[in-house]
Protein backbone atom coordinates (compact mmCIF):
# COMPACT_ATOMS: atom_id res chain seq x y z
CA UNK A 1 0.00 0.00 0.00
CA UNK A 2 1.09 3.54 -0.69
CA UNK A 3 1.68 5.55 2.47
CA UNK A 4 -1.47 7.22 3.78
CA UNK A 5 -1.51 10.49 5.74
CA UNK A 6 -4.39 12.28 7.42
CA UNK A 7 -3.20 15.42 5.73
CA UNK A 8 -0.78 16.21 2.93
CA UNK A 9 0.07 19.89 2.63
CA UNK A 10 1.51 21.15 -0.64
CA UNK A 11 3.69 24.21 -0.16
CA UNK A 12 5.88 25.37 2.74
CA UNK A 13 5.17 29.10 2.72
CA UNK A 14 3.36 30.86 5.58
CA UNK A 15 0.04 29.07 4.94
CA UNK A 16 1.56 25.60 4.65
CA UNK A 17 3.89 26.03 7.62
CA UNK A 18 1.16 27.35 9.94
CA UNK A 19 -1.23 24.62 8.83
CA UNK A 20 1.41 21.95 9.43
CA UNK A 21 2.14 23.15 12.96
CA UNK A 22 -1.57 23.36 13.83
CA UNK A 23 -2.37 19.98 12.28
CA UNK A 24 0.43 18.26 14.16
CA UNK A 25 -0.79 19.85 17.42
CA UNK A 26 -4.14 18.16 16.80
CA UNK A 27 -2.32 14.88 16.25
CA UNK A 28 -3.00 14.58 12.52
CA UNK A 29 -0.40 12.56 10.64
CA UNK A 30 0.90 15.23 8.30
CA UNK A 31 3.22 15.39 5.34
CA UNK A 32 4.47 18.60 3.72
CA UNK A 33 5.69 18.53 0.12
CA UNK A 34 7.45 21.63 -1.19
CA UNK A 35 9.26 22.46 -4.42
CA UNK A 36 11.87 24.65 -2.80
CA UNK A 37 14.92 23.39 -0.92
CA UNK A 38 14.13 25.27 2.32
CA UNK A 39 10.89 26.18 4.12
CA UNK A 40 9.52 29.72 3.98
CA UNK A 41 7.91 30.03 0.57
CA UNK A 42 8.85 33.03 -1.52
CA UNK A 43 8.02 35.60 1.16
CA UNK A 44 10.34 34.08 3.79
CA UNK A 45 12.59 32.53 1.18
CA UNK A 46 15.91 31.13 2.52
CA UNK A 47 15.25 32.63 5.95
CA UNK A 48 17.34 29.91 7.60
CA UNK A 49 20.44 30.96 5.70
CA UNK A 50 20.02 34.70 5.22
CA UNK A 51 23.23 36.73 5.11
CA UNK A 52 23.63 38.72 8.39
CA UNK A 53 24.77 41.85 6.51
CA UNK A 54 21.39 41.94 4.75
CA UNK A 55 19.35 41.96 7.95
CA UNK A 56 18.36 45.61 7.88
CA UNK A 57 17.48 45.59 4.17
CA UNK A 58 15.39 42.44 4.61
CA UNK A 59 13.52 44.09 7.47
CA UNK A 60 11.40 42.90 10.37
CA UNK A 61 8.50 41.72 8.20
CA UNK A 62 10.87 39.16 6.71
CA UNK A 63 12.35 37.98 10.00
CA UNK A 64 8.84 37.58 11.40
CA UNK A 65 8.94 34.33 9.43
CA UNK A 66 11.82 32.93 11.53
CA UNK A 67 9.54 31.90 14.37
CA UNK A 68 7.14 30.23 11.98
CA UNK A 69 9.90 28.19 10.38
CA UNK A 70 11.38 27.22 13.78
CA UNK A 71 7.99 26.04 15.04
CA UNK A 72 7.59 24.06 11.84
CA UNK A 73 11.01 22.45 12.24
CA UNK A 74 10.08 21.45 15.80
CA UNK A 75 6.70 19.97 14.81
CA UNK A 76 6.13 16.28 14.17
CA UNK A 77 5.59 16.56 10.44
CA UNK A 78 7.13 14.60 7.58
CA UNK A 79 8.70 17.32 5.45
CA UNK A 80 10.05 16.70 1.98
CA UNK A 81 11.72 19.58 0.19
CA UNK A 82 12.63 19.67 -3.49
CA UNK A 83 9.47 17.71 -4.33
CA UNK A 84 7.58 18.55 -7.52
CA UNK A 85 3.94 17.49 -7.86
CA UNK A 86 3.12 15.99 -11.27
CA UNK A 87 -0.38 14.71 -10.52
CA UNK A 88 -3.15 14.53 -7.95
CA UNK A 89 -5.91 12.02 -8.63
CA UNK A 90 -9.53 12.46 -7.60
CA UNK A 91 -8.90 9.73 -5.01
CA UNK A 92 -6.33 12.13 -3.47
CA UNK A 93 -3.31 10.12 -4.54
CA UNK A 94 -0.46 12.56 -5.06
CA UNK A 95 2.30 11.88 -7.54
CA UNK A 96 5.56 13.67 -6.85
CA UNK A 97 9.12 13.70 -8.06
CA UNK A 98 12.03 14.17 -5.66
CA UNK A 99 15.69 13.38 -6.34
CA UNK A 100 14.70 12.08 -9.78
CA UNK A 101 12.48 9.43 -8.18
CA UNK A 102 8.73 9.43 -8.85
CA UNK A 103 6.60 8.36 -5.89
CA UNK A 104 3.00 8.39 -4.78
CA UNK A 105 1.40 9.13 -1.46
CA UNK A 106 -2.25 9.05 -0.41
CA UNK A 107 -4.05 11.58 1.75
CA UNK A 108 -7.37 11.66 3.56
CA UNK A 109 -7.26 15.39 3.08
CA UNK A 110 -5.13 17.71 0.94
CA UNK A 111 -4.31 21.32 1.68
CA UNK A 112 -3.11 23.29 -1.32
CA UNK A 113 -0.86 26.12 -0.14
CA UNK A 114 1.18 26.72 -3.26
CA UNK A 115 0.96 30.51 -3.17
CA UNK A 116 1.08 32.86 -6.09
CA UNK A 117 3.11 33.76 -9.14
CA UNK A 118 3.86 37.10 -10.71
CA UNK A 119 1.37 38.06 -13.37
CA UNK A 120 3.17 37.79 -16.71
CA UNK A 121 3.79 41.20 -18.31
CA UNK A 122 3.78 40.67 -22.08
CA UNK A 123 5.30 43.73 -23.73
CA UNK A 124 7.59 43.84 -26.78
CA UNK A 125 11.06 42.67 -25.75
CA UNK A 126 10.05 41.02 -22.46
CA UNK A 127 11.68 37.76 -23.55
CA UNK A 128 15.13 39.35 -23.83
CA UNK A 129 17.81 38.27 -21.36
CA UNK A 130 18.15 41.03 -18.77
CA UNK A 131 14.39 41.22 -18.27
CA UNK A 132 12.94 39.58 -15.17
CA UNK A 133 10.00 39.80 -12.85
CA UNK A 134 10.49 42.17 -9.92
CA UNK A 135 9.74 39.25 -7.58
CA UNK A 136 12.57 37.34 -9.25
CA UNK A 137 15.00 40.07 -8.19
CA UNK A 138 13.63 39.84 -4.65
CA UNK A 139 14.08 36.05 -4.64
CA UNK A 140 17.71 36.40 -5.82
CA UNK A 141 18.40 38.88 -3.05
CA UNK A 142 16.89 36.69 -0.33
CA UNK A 143 18.24 33.35 -1.52
CA UNK A 144 21.57 34.22 -3.12
CA UNK A 145 22.62 37.63 -1.76
CA UNK A 146 22.56 39.02 -5.29
CA UNK A 147 21.24 42.11 -7.02
CA UNK A 148 20.81 42.81 -10.74
CA UNK A 149 23.44 44.89 -12.45
CA UNK A 150 22.53 48.50 -13.00
CA UNK A 151 21.28 50.58 -14.51
CA UNK A 152 18.00 48.95 -13.50
CA UNK A 153 14.57 50.16 -14.61
CA UNK A 154 11.45 49.02 -12.77
CA UNK A 155 8.16 49.07 -14.62
CA UNK A 156 4.55 48.25 -13.84
CA UNK A 157 2.32 48.51 -10.82
CA UNK A 158 1.97 47.04 -7.34
CA UNK A 159 3.34 47.20 -3.80
CA UNK A 160 6.07 44.71 -4.65
CA UNK A 161 7.49 47.03 -7.30
CA UNK A 162 7.92 49.66 -4.61
CA UNK A 163 9.45 47.17 -2.18
CA UNK A 164 11.97 45.95 -4.74
CA UNK A 165 12.88 49.55 -5.65
CA UNK A 166 13.62 50.22 -1.96
CA UNK A 167 15.72 47.07 -1.61
CA UNK A 168 17.78 48.02 -4.67
CA UNK A 169 18.30 51.54 -3.28
CA UNK A 170 19.33 50.11 0.10
CA UNK A 171 21.92 47.99 -1.68
CA UNK A 172 23.36 50.86 -3.67
CA UNK A 173 22.14 49.63 -7.05
CA UNK A 174 21.90 52.23 -9.81
CA UNK A 175 18.14 52.55 -10.37
CA UNK A 176 17.60 54.55 -13.55
CA UNK A 177 13.83 54.84 -13.44
CA UNK A 178 10.56 53.84 -11.85
CA UNK A 179 7.96 53.59 -14.61
CA UNK A 180 4.49 53.12 -13.16
CA UNK A 181 1.53 52.04 -15.25
CA UNK A 182 -0.92 53.27 -12.59
CA UNK A 183 -1.33 56.91 -11.58
CA UNK A 184 -3.24 59.62 -9.79
CA UNK A 185 -6.68 58.55 -11.05
CA UNK A 186 -6.16 55.20 -9.33
CA UNK A 187 -5.42 57.03 -6.07
CA UNK A 188 -8.81 58.69 -6.37
CA UNK A 189 -10.56 55.41 -7.12
CA UNK A 190 -8.92 53.81 -4.09
CA UNK A 191 -9.87 56.65 -1.74
CA UNK A 192 -13.31 55.28 -0.74
CA UNK A 193 -11.57 52.14 0.58
CA UNK A 194 -9.13 54.10 2.71
CA UNK A 195 -11.23 54.22 5.91
CA UNK A 196 -11.54 50.44 5.94
CA UNK A 197 -7.82 50.11 5.17
CA UNK A 198 -7.04 52.14 8.31
CA UNK A 199 -7.95 49.01 10.30
CA UNK A 200 -4.68 47.57 8.96
CA UNK A 201 -2.80 50.85 9.20
CA UNK A 202 0.65 49.22 9.58
CA UNK A 203 0.48 48.34 5.89
CA UNK A 204 -0.36 51.93 4.99
CA UNK A 205 2.54 53.23 7.06
CA UNK A 206 4.92 50.76 5.42
CA UNK A 207 3.63 51.70 1.97
CA UNK A 208 3.97 55.41 2.61
CA UNK A 209 7.49 55.06 3.96
CA UNK A 210 8.51 53.06 0.89
CA UNK A 211 6.89 55.67 -1.35
CA UNK A 212 8.77 58.39 0.55
CA UNK A 213 12.07 56.58 0.18
CA UNK A 214 11.67 56.34 -3.60
CA UNK A 215 10.50 59.97 -3.85
CA UNK A 216 13.41 61.42 -1.92
CA UNK A 217 15.93 59.40 -3.95
CA UNK A 218 16.93 60.85 -7.30
CA UNK A 219 15.14 58.16 -9.31
CA UNK A 220 13.06 59.62 -12.14
CA UNK A 221 9.45 58.53 -11.57
CA UNK A 222 6.90 58.30 -14.37
CA UNK A 223 3.21 57.57 -13.99
CA UNK A 224 0.45 56.34 -16.30
CA UNK A 225 3.10 54.96 -18.64
CA UNK A 226 1.84 53.39 -21.87
CA UNK A 227 3.36 51.76 -24.96
CA UNK A 228 6.06 50.05 -22.92
CA UNK A 229 8.69 48.36 -25.07
CA UNK A 230 12.08 46.91 -24.27
CA UNK A 231 14.88 47.53 -26.76
CA UNK A 232 17.78 45.20 -27.37
CA UNK A 233 19.21 42.63 -29.78
CA UNK A 234 20.61 39.82 -27.66
CA UNK A 235 19.77 41.38 -24.31
CA UNK A 236 17.87 44.35 -22.92
CA UNK A 237 19.43 47.77 -23.49
CA UNK A 238 16.59 50.23 -22.77
CA UNK A 239 12.96 50.66 -21.77
CA UNK A 240 10.89 52.92 -24.04
CA UNK A 241 7.41 54.22 -23.19
CA UNK A 242 5.14 57.24 -23.25
CA UNK A 243 4.13 59.16 -20.15
CA UNK A 244 1.83 62.19 -20.23
CA UNK A 245 2.01 62.21 -24.02
CA UNK A 246 5.79 62.37 -24.11
CA UNK A 247 8.05 59.61 -25.50
CA UNK A 248 10.73 58.43 -23.09
CA UNK A 249 13.72 56.11 -23.36
CA UNK A 250 15.73 54.94 -20.35
CA UNK A 251 18.91 52.95 -21.07
CA UNK A 252 19.07 49.88 -18.83
CA UNK A 253 21.07 46.74 -18.29
CA UNK A 254 18.22 45.13 -16.35
CA UNK A 255 14.47 45.68 -16.64
CA UNK A 256 12.26 44.43 -13.81
CA UNK A 257 8.58 44.04 -14.68
CA UNK A 258 5.68 43.67 -12.27
CA UNK A 259 1.91 43.91 -12.56
CA UNK A 260 0.89 42.27 -9.33
CA UNK A 261 0.68 38.61 -8.41
CA UNK A 262 -1.98 36.02 -9.20
CA UNK A 263 -2.88 32.73 -7.48
CA UNK A 264 -1.20 29.55 -8.73
CA UNK A 265 -4.17 27.47 -9.84
CA UNK A 266 -2.67 24.45 -11.54
CA UNK A 267 -3.62 22.06 -8.73
CA UNK A 268 -7.07 23.42 -7.90
CA UNK A 269 -7.87 23.36 -11.63
CA UNK A 270 -6.54 19.82 -11.93
CA UNK A 271 -8.77 18.70 -9.05
CA UNK A 272 -11.82 20.33 -10.62
CA UNK A 273 -12.43 22.87 -7.86
CA UNK A 274 -14.92 25.60 -8.65
CA UNK A 275 -13.28 28.99 -9.38
CA UNK A 276 -14.54 32.55 -9.59
CA UNK A 277 -13.31 35.60 -11.49
CA UNK A 278 -12.05 38.49 -9.35
CA UNK A 279 -12.48 41.48 -11.64
CA UNK A 280 -10.71 44.14 -9.55
CA UNK A 281 -7.31 42.44 -9.81
CA UNK A 282 -8.27 40.38 -12.86
CA UNK A 283 -7.47 36.88 -11.71
CA UNK A 284 -9.26 33.62 -11.03
CA UNK A 285 -9.39 32.18 -7.55
CA UNK A 286 -10.98 29.04 -6.12
CA UNK A 287 -14.34 29.48 -4.39
CA UNK A 288 -13.57 28.92 -0.71
CA UNK A 289 -15.44 28.58 2.54
CA UNK A 290 -14.43 30.55 5.63
CA UNK A 291 -11.91 27.91 6.60
CA UNK A 292 -10.52 27.21 3.13
CA UNK A 293 -12.90 24.44 2.00
CA UNK A 294 -13.10 24.08 -1.80
CA UNK A 295 -16.04 22.67 -3.76
CA UNK A 296 -14.24 19.30 -3.85
CA UNK A 297 -14.54 17.13 -0.78
CA UNK A 298 -11.20 16.47 0.92
CA UNK A 299 -9.48 19.44 -0.72
CA UNK A 300 -8.79 22.76 1.02
CA UNK A 301 -6.80 25.83 0.05
CA UNK A 302 -4.94 28.34 2.24
CA UNK A 303 -2.85 31.38 1.46
CA UNK A 304 -2.37 33.26 -1.79
CA UNK A 305 -3.33 30.19 -3.85
CA UNK A 306 -6.87 31.13 -2.81
CA UNK A 307 -6.58 34.85 -3.66
CA UNK A 308 -3.89 37.44 -2.98
CA UNK A 309 -4.12 38.55 0.65
CA UNK A 310 -0.50 38.48 1.78
CA UNK A 311 1.69 36.52 4.18
CA UNK A 312 -0.02 37.27 7.51
CA UNK A 313 -3.46 36.39 6.17
CA UNK A 314 -1.97 33.25 4.64
CA UNK A 315 -0.65 32.15 8.02
CA UNK A 316 -4.04 32.64 9.66
CA UNK A 317 -5.77 30.89 6.76
CA UNK A 318 -3.38 27.95 7.18
CA UNK A 319 -4.34 27.60 10.85
CA UNK A 320 -8.04 27.88 10.02
CA UNK A 321 -7.76 25.23 7.33
CA UNK A 322 -5.97 22.84 9.69
CA UNK A 323 -8.70 23.36 12.32
CA UNK A 324 -11.37 22.65 9.73
CA UNK A 325 -9.57 19.53 8.52
CA UNK A 326 -9.22 18.29 12.12
CA UNK A 327 -13.00 18.65 12.40
CA UNK A 328 -13.59 16.84 9.10
CA UNK A 329 -11.39 13.99 10.29
CA UNK A 330 -13.39 13.91 13.54
CA UNK A 331 -10.56 15.00 15.81
CA UNK A 332 -12.44 18.16 16.82
CA UNK A 333 -16.12 18.62 17.53
CA UNK A 334 -18.03 21.38 15.75
CA UNK A 335 -18.00 23.39 18.95
CA UNK A 336 -14.24 22.98 19.46
CA UNK A 337 -13.67 23.95 15.86
CA UNK A 338 -15.74 27.13 16.14
CA UNK A 339 -14.08 28.07 19.42
CA UNK A 340 -10.60 27.70 17.89
CA UNK A 341 -11.56 29.41 14.64
CA UNK A 342 -13.32 32.45 16.08
CA UNK A 343 -10.29 34.55 17.17
CA UNK A 344 -8.46 33.65 13.96
CA UNK A 345 -11.37 34.80 11.81
CA UNK A 346 -11.27 38.14 13.58
CA UNK A 347 -7.52 38.50 13.00
CA UNK A 348 -7.96 37.60 9.36
CA UNK A 349 -10.75 40.13 8.86
CA UNK A 350 -8.51 42.88 10.18
CA UNK A 351 -5.55 41.84 8.00
CA UNK A 352 -7.75 41.64 4.91
CA UNK A 353 -9.12 45.15 5.42
CA UNK A 354 -6.23 46.63 3.43
CA UNK A 355 -6.97 44.62 0.28
CA UNK A 356 -9.82 46.55 -1.44
CA UNK A 357 -7.69 49.69 -1.09
CA UNK A 358 -4.48 48.07 -2.39
CA UNK A 359 -6.26 46.18 -5.16
CA UNK A 360 -7.82 49.42 -6.43
CA UNK A 361 -4.69 51.52 -5.99
CA UNK A 362 -2.59 49.12 -8.04
CA UNK A 363 -4.71 47.83 -10.92
CA UNK A 364 -2.82 45.73 -13.45
CA UNK A 365 -1.97 47.91 -16.45
CA UNK A 366 -4.34 47.40 -19.36
CA UNK A 367 -1.53 46.85 -21.88
CA UNK A 368 -0.15 44.02 -19.78
CA UNK A 369 -3.56 42.34 -19.82
CA UNK A 370 -4.36 42.72 -23.53
CA UNK A 371 -1.11 43.47 -25.40
CA UNK A 372 -2.00 46.00 -28.13
CA UNK A 373 1.20 45.51 -30.13
CA UNK A 374 0.88 42.55 -32.54
CA UNK A 375 4.60 41.78 -32.27
CA UNK A 376 4.52 41.09 -28.52
CA UNK A 377 5.32 37.47 -27.72
CA UNK A 378 2.42 36.10 -25.67
CA UNK A 379 3.35 32.42 -25.47
CA UNK A 380 7.04 32.43 -24.57
CA UNK A 381 7.57 28.68 -25.01
CA UNK A 382 5.99 28.23 -28.43
CA UNK A 383 6.96 31.79 -29.47
CA UNK A 384 3.52 32.99 -30.52
CA UNK A 385 2.84 36.68 -30.93
CA UNK A 386 -0.24 38.67 -29.97
CA UNK A 387 -0.89 39.00 -33.71
CA UNK A 388 -0.96 35.23 -34.17
CA UNK A 389 -3.26 34.79 -31.18
CA UNK A 390 -5.58 37.50 -32.51
CA UNK A 391 -5.61 35.79 -35.90
CA UNK A 392 -6.75 32.54 -34.26
CA UNK A 393 -9.47 34.45 -32.40
CA UNK A 394 -10.56 36.12 -35.65
CA UNK A 395 -10.79 32.68 -37.24
CA UNK A 396 -13.33 31.74 -34.59
CA UNK A 397 -11.47 30.39 -31.55
CA UNK A 398 -13.82 31.05 -28.63
CA UNK A 399 -11.75 29.75 -25.72
CA UNK A 400 -8.10 29.40 -24.68
CA UNK A 401 -8.42 25.69 -25.46
CA UNK A 402 -9.44 26.43 -29.04
CA UNK A 403 -6.58 28.93 -29.45
CA UNK A 404 -4.27 26.23 -28.14
CA UNK A 405 -5.58 23.69 -30.66
CA UNK A 406 -4.97 26.15 -33.51
CA UNK A 407 -1.64 27.62 -32.48
CA UNK A 408 0.06 25.36 -29.85
CA UNK A 409 -0.15 28.20 -27.30
CA UNK A 410 0.29 26.71 -23.84
CA UNK A 411 1.82 23.47 -25.13
CA UNK A 412 5.42 24.24 -24.16
CA UNK A 413 7.17 23.33 -20.91
CA UNK A 414 5.41 26.01 -18.82
CA UNK A 415 2.07 24.50 -19.84
CA UNK A 416 0.24 27.79 -20.21
CA UNK A 417 1.27 29.27 -16.87
CA UNK A 418 2.74 32.28 -18.67
CA UNK A 419 0.21 32.77 -21.50
CA UNK A 420 -3.10 31.32 -20.28
CA UNK A 421 -4.42 34.41 -18.57
CA UNK A 422 -3.31 36.74 -21.38
CA UNK A 423 -4.99 34.65 -24.07
CA UNK A 424 -8.23 34.54 -22.08
CA UNK A 425 -8.11 38.35 -21.67
CA UNK A 426 -7.50 38.75 -25.42
CA UNK A 427 -10.49 36.58 -26.28
CA UNK A 428 -12.70 38.45 -23.79
CA UNK A 429 -11.60 41.82 -25.19
CA UNK A 430 -12.16 40.73 -28.77
CA UNK A 431 -15.56 39.14 -28.14
CA UNK A 432 -16.48 41.83 -25.61
CA UNK A 433 -17.60 39.30 -23.06
CA UNK A 434 -16.61 38.61 -19.46
CA UNK A 435 -13.68 36.37 -18.60
CA UNK A 436 -16.16 34.09 -16.90
CA UNK A 437 -17.67 33.40 -20.34
CA UNK A 438 -14.29 32.73 -21.90
CA UNK A 439 -13.04 30.18 -19.40
CA UNK A 440 -9.48 28.99 -18.95
CA UNK A 441 -7.01 26.44 -20.26
CA UNK A 442 -7.83 22.93 -19.11
CA UNK A 443 -5.15 21.59 -16.79
CA UNK A 444 -4.13 17.99 -17.35
CA UNK A 445 -1.51 15.79 -15.72
CA UNK A 446 1.43 15.80 -15.66
CA UNK A 447 1.20 19.35 -14.25
CA UNK A 448 5.00 19.59 -14.20
CA UNK A 449 7.18 17.89 -16.79
CA UNK A 450 8.26 14.36 -15.97
CA UNK A 451 10.10 12.03 -18.33
CA UNK A 452 8.65 8.71 -19.45
CA UNK A 453 11.68 7.08 -17.83
CA UNK A 454 10.89 8.67 -14.48
CA UNK A 455 7.25 7.68 -14.80
CA UNK A 456 8.18 4.11 -15.73
CA UNK A 457 10.42 3.94 -12.67
CA UNK A 458 7.59 5.00 -10.35
CA UNK A 459 8.25 3.46 -6.97
CA UNK A 460 5.84 0.62 -6.32
CA UNK A 461 5.08 -0.01 -2.67
CA UNK A 462 3.76 -3.50 -1.86
CA UNK B 1 23.81 40.23 -15.19
CA UNK B 2 23.80 39.64 -11.42
CA UNK B 3 26.34 40.62 -8.84
CA UNK B 4 26.99 39.25 -5.38
CA UNK B 5 26.59 41.84 -2.66
CA UNK B 6 29.16 40.49 -0.25
CA UNK B 7 32.58 38.93 -0.32
CA UNK B 8 32.35 35.16 -0.60
CA UNK B 9 35.91 34.26 0.44
CA UNK B 10 34.73 33.03 3.88
CA UNK B 11 31.82 31.03 2.48
CA UNK B 12 31.88 27.31 1.77
CA UNK B 13 32.26 27.00 -1.97
CA UNK B 14 31.83 24.41 -4.68
CA UNK B 15 33.22 24.33 -8.19
CA UNK B 16 30.97 23.93 -11.19
CA UNK B 17 31.82 23.76 -14.87
CA UNK B 18 29.78 26.19 -16.93
CA UNK B 19 30.47 25.92 -20.64
CA UNK B 20 34.07 24.96 -19.89
CA UNK B 21 34.58 27.77 -17.35
CA UNK B 22 35.38 26.70 -13.79
CA UNK B 23 33.19 28.74 -11.45
CA UNK B 24 33.84 28.74 -7.73
CA UNK B 25 30.51 29.62 -6.16
CA UNK B 26 28.96 29.55 -2.67
CA UNK B 27 27.18 26.30 -1.79
CA UNK B 28 23.44 26.76 -1.67
CA UNK B 29 23.16 29.06 -4.65
CA UNK B 30 20.81 28.03 -7.43
CA UNK B 31 22.41 27.12 -10.74
CA UNK B 32 20.64 29.97 -12.51
CA UNK B 33 21.92 32.57 -10.03
CA UNK B 34 25.46 31.19 -10.08
CA UNK B 35 25.56 31.29 -13.87
CA UNK B 36 24.00 34.76 -14.16
CA UNK B 37 26.59 36.07 -11.71
CA UNK B 38 29.32 34.87 -14.07
CA UNK B 39 28.96 37.69 -16.59
CA UNK B 40 26.40 35.98 -18.75
CA UNK B 41 22.80 36.85 -19.30
CA UNK B 42 21.46 34.04 -21.44
CA UNK B 43 21.11 30.46 -20.39
CA UNK B 44 19.44 28.86 -23.40
CA UNK B 45 18.38 29.47 -26.98
CA UNK B 46 14.67 29.25 -27.68
CA UNK B 47 12.98 26.17 -29.12
CA UNK B 48 11.47 27.77 -32.24
CA UNK B 49 13.56 30.74 -33.41
CA UNK B 50 16.80 30.02 -31.56
CA UNK B 51 17.09 33.44 -29.89
CA UNK B 52 18.80 34.06 -26.54
CA UNK B 53 16.68 33.61 -23.44
CA UNK B 54 17.38 33.94 -19.74
CA UNK B 55 15.58 33.10 -16.48
CA UNK B 56 12.50 35.27 -15.87
CA UNK B 57 10.69 34.15 -12.70
CA UNK B 58 13.32 32.41 -10.50
CA UNK B 59 10.60 30.31 -8.89
CA UNK B 60 9.95 27.41 -11.22
CA UNK B 61 7.00 28.83 -13.15
CA UNK B 62 8.27 30.18 -16.49
CA UNK B 63 10.65 27.39 -17.60
CA UNK B 64 12.93 29.97 -19.27
CA UNK B 65 15.90 28.72 -17.23
CA UNK B 66 16.00 25.26 -18.82
CA UNK B 67 19.63 24.10 -19.05
CA UNK B 68 21.56 20.89 -19.47
CA UNK B 69 22.74 20.00 -15.98
CA UNK B 70 25.01 16.97 -15.57
CA UNK B 71 23.90 15.80 -18.99
CA UNK B 72 20.17 16.07 -18.23
CA UNK B 73 18.41 18.47 -20.61
CA UNK B 74 15.33 20.53 -19.65
CA UNK B 75 16.59 20.95 -16.07
CA UNK B 76 15.12 23.97 -14.28
CA UNK B 77 18.28 25.85 -13.28
CA UNK B 78 16.40 28.10 -10.84
CA UNK B 79 15.16 25.10 -8.82
CA UNK B 80 18.44 23.20 -8.58
CA UNK B 81 21.25 24.07 -6.20
CA UNK B 82 24.88 23.93 -7.30
CA UNK B 83 26.78 20.75 -6.43
CA UNK B 84 30.53 20.27 -6.46
CA UNK B 85 31.69 18.98 -9.84
CA UNK B 86 28.43 19.81 -11.58
CA UNK B 87 28.52 20.34 -15.34
CA UNK B 88 26.22 23.06 -16.63
CA UNK B 89 25.57 23.77 -20.29
CA UNK B 90 23.26 26.16 -22.07
CA UNK B 91 20.42 24.31 -23.72
CA UNK B 92 20.15 24.98 -27.42
CA UNK B 93 16.60 24.72 -28.72
CA UNK B 94 14.20 22.00 -27.65
CA UNK B 95 15.64 18.95 -25.92
CA UNK B 96 16.25 16.01 -28.20
CA UNK B 97 14.47 12.69 -27.87
CA UNK B 98 17.02 10.14 -26.74
CA UNK B 99 16.32 7.01 -24.77
CA UNK B 100 14.24 9.17 -22.44
CA UNK B 101 11.45 11.20 -24.00
CA UNK B 102 9.94 14.18 -22.24
CA UNK B 103 6.19 14.31 -21.95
Amino acid sequence: MKPLYDLVIIGAGPAGLAAAVTASEYGLSTMVLDEQQLPGGQIYRSIEKSVPENASALGKDYFYGENLVQEFRRSRVDYLSGATIWDIGRDLTIGYLADEQARQVRAKHILIAVGAMERPVPIPGWTLPGVMGAAAADILFKSCDMVPEGPVVLAGSGPLLLLVACRLLDNGVNVAGMVETNGFSDNLKALPYLPRALRASHYLIKGLSMRWKVRKSDIPIFQKAVKLRIEGEDSATALCFESRGKAQRIPARTVLLHEGVVPSLQLTRLLGCEHQWYARQRYWRPVLGDRGQTSVSGVSVAGDAGGIFGAKTAETAGKLAAIDIAFTLQVLSAQERDLAAYPLLKVRDREMAIRPFLDTLFPPGHEALVPPNDETLVCRCEELTAGQIREAIALGALSPGQVKAQTRSGMGPCQGRMCGLTIAEMIAASRQVSLADVGHLRVRPPVKPITLGQLANLEVVE
Amino acid sequence: MLKRLHDISDRRKVTIDFEGMQLEVPAGETVSAAVLAAETDYTRTSAISGVHRGPYCQMGVCFECLMEIDGVPNSQACMIEVRHGMTVRRQHGARGVSDEASV
